[in-house]
């Protein structure tokens, strides 16, 4: 520094000497000015943006129907409802609500004339709840310049189902496709099998009744 | 139409309509970079980068990921951590308000879902549950029992009573009233239905989760009032979850 100054001065060109200290005045000072304002502005307010200012899409709502075979009672339309809430970017959980009717069992039908059921009976509802886990979430393409969003998942729960007279406890679980055509509309194509306990043709067991619907729903 | 239809239909639309209604949210990016994903995941791929500088615009949310759209039109998703760290137009730092466990302590109103065991038996319960204070509140219970002989259906009120509201875990007890109609097993002898009246109470607890998730248990003590000579006193526990808005 002492030896650019000593240049600086004894240099013979006076008119560099005069430039270089103007630059230097007009350096310093403004550096001085700099440490003087204070770094940190206290009166700054974080703006708050609220839930209510974006759209959020955590629901969905939608209906479905397909074909659900009642074990011993053939296979048969179904049905139904549902309403979902994504809690995370994996999981969501569903509730739902179907209808179908059974039909006649192979006995029924190679009797003739026997019932084992009255056609209140046959009448099959069910509701359920359940947790499902978004196991593969991936994309999928359309030609070259269209990508979807998709998701492969499994879900499971308890629910209740009348039929037969009865109330059953009903424990369900399968494998789901989500496909979301836009951001809000999505397209679902589901195999659940809902398990009870069931006595009416002569033995206690559990039945499977394997459900395949296709369902659409929006988000909201 | 009776007042409270009218308080639930108000509220439904007051869920909805302030999101298509909200104007657009604009944000600068301080960040060096902002990534856009091609979906709300963490697993979808990274096709575009926002610089520094750039104005981008909110279009909406889904579980903790937002849309946004940039200046040029272009639309993909990013988490809400990196959205925290851009800046008003102004220049201001923003925050993300999101739901939290305040809002939990200022819910009003909440709908879940419980499973367990009603005398050795399966029951599932329904409830809406409004708050007045944040220490009193009134669940409205529907449960359906399926036993392995005969099936029920109790419909209750409830007060509850929840001590220390602003607790992660919150315990409460709850004092209640209703009917259950209790129907034996079609393939068991016929014996008739029939309707009686039920007092119980309960303790159990509330655990916040996560944004509007709410974890809740409990353990309850039913005497039904039977027309035969002594009251019949069953116990249930159950859990399960409530959202709340």
């Amino acid at each position: 520094m002492e030896s650019w100054l000593r240049s600086v001065f004894l240099t013979r060109n006076s008119g560099f000497a005069l430039a270089a200290l103007m630059l230097a005045a007009s350096v310093l000072p403004a550096h001085a000015q700099e440490e003087a304002e204070p770094l940190i502005q206290p009166q700054l307010e974080r703006r708050e943006i609220t839930e209510a200012m974006i759209d959020s899409e955590d629901f969905e709502i939608g209906a479905y129907f397909g074909v659900l075979s009642i074990e011993d009672f053939g296979s048969n339309a179904v049905y139904g409802g549902r309403v979902t809430y994504h809690v995370a970017e994996s999981f969501f959980i569903e509730a739902a609500y179907g209808l179908s009717e059974g039909g006649k069992t192979s006995y029924e039908l190679l009797s003739g004339s026997a019932q084992l059921l009255t056609d209140d009976e046959r009448e099959y509802t069910y509701y359920n709840a359940s947790l499902g886990y978004n196991l593969l979430p991936g994309e999928v393409f359309w030609g070259e310049g269209r990508a979807f969003n998709s998701a492969l998942y499994l879900i499971g729960g308890v629910g209740n189902t009348t039929f037969g007279g009865d109330d059953r406890f009903t424990v369900n679980w399968g494998v789901g496709y989500r496909f979301l055509a836009t951001d809000w509309l999505s397209l679902h194509l589901d195999m659940r099998d809902h398990m009870f306990d069931i006595d009416i043709t002569g033995q206690d067991k559990t039945a499977h009744n394997i459900e395949t619907t296709l369902g659409i729903a929006v988000f909201f | 139409m009776c007042r409270p239809l009218y308080v639930i239909l108000l509220c439904l639309l007051g869920m909805i309509a302030p999101a298509g209604a909200a104007e657009p949210v604009k944000l600068k990016v301080a960040d060096p970079y902002l990534d856009m994903h091609t979906g709300p995941g963490a697993g979808y791929p990274i096709f575009h980068v926002v610089e520094r500088g750039e104005q981008v615009e909110i279009l909406k949310r889904k579980t903790g990921w937002f849309k946004i759209r940039m200046e040029n039109g272009k639309e993909g998703w990013v988490p809400s951590a990196q959205l925290e760290r851009t800046l008003t137009p102004d220049g201001q730092p923003i925050a993300i308000a999101s739901v939290e466990r305040g809002d939990f302590a200022q819910r009003r109103w909440s709908v879940g879902l419980l499973g367990g065991r009603y005398s050795g038996a399966a029951v599932m319960t329904a409830h809406v549950n409004y708050t007045f204070t944040p220490n009193l509140s009134a669940d409205l219970q529907y449960s359906d029992v399926s036993g392995d002989f005969s099936s029920s259906q109790l419909l209750g009120v409830n007060l509850l009573h929840e001590t220390f509201p602003a607790w992660r875990f919150s315990p409460f007890f709850a004092l209640g009233g209703g009917g259950v109609h209790t129907k034996p097993r079609a393939t068991l002898v016929v014996t008739d239905d029939r309707t009686n009246a039920f007092a119980s109470a309960a303790v159990g607890a509330r655990a916040y989760v996560t944004r509007r998730f709410v974890l809740r248990a409990e353990y309850r003590g039913y005497v039904i009032f039977s027309s035969d000579e002594d009251n019949e006193e069953i116990e249930e526990w159950k859990a399960g979850f409530e959202v709340f808005f």
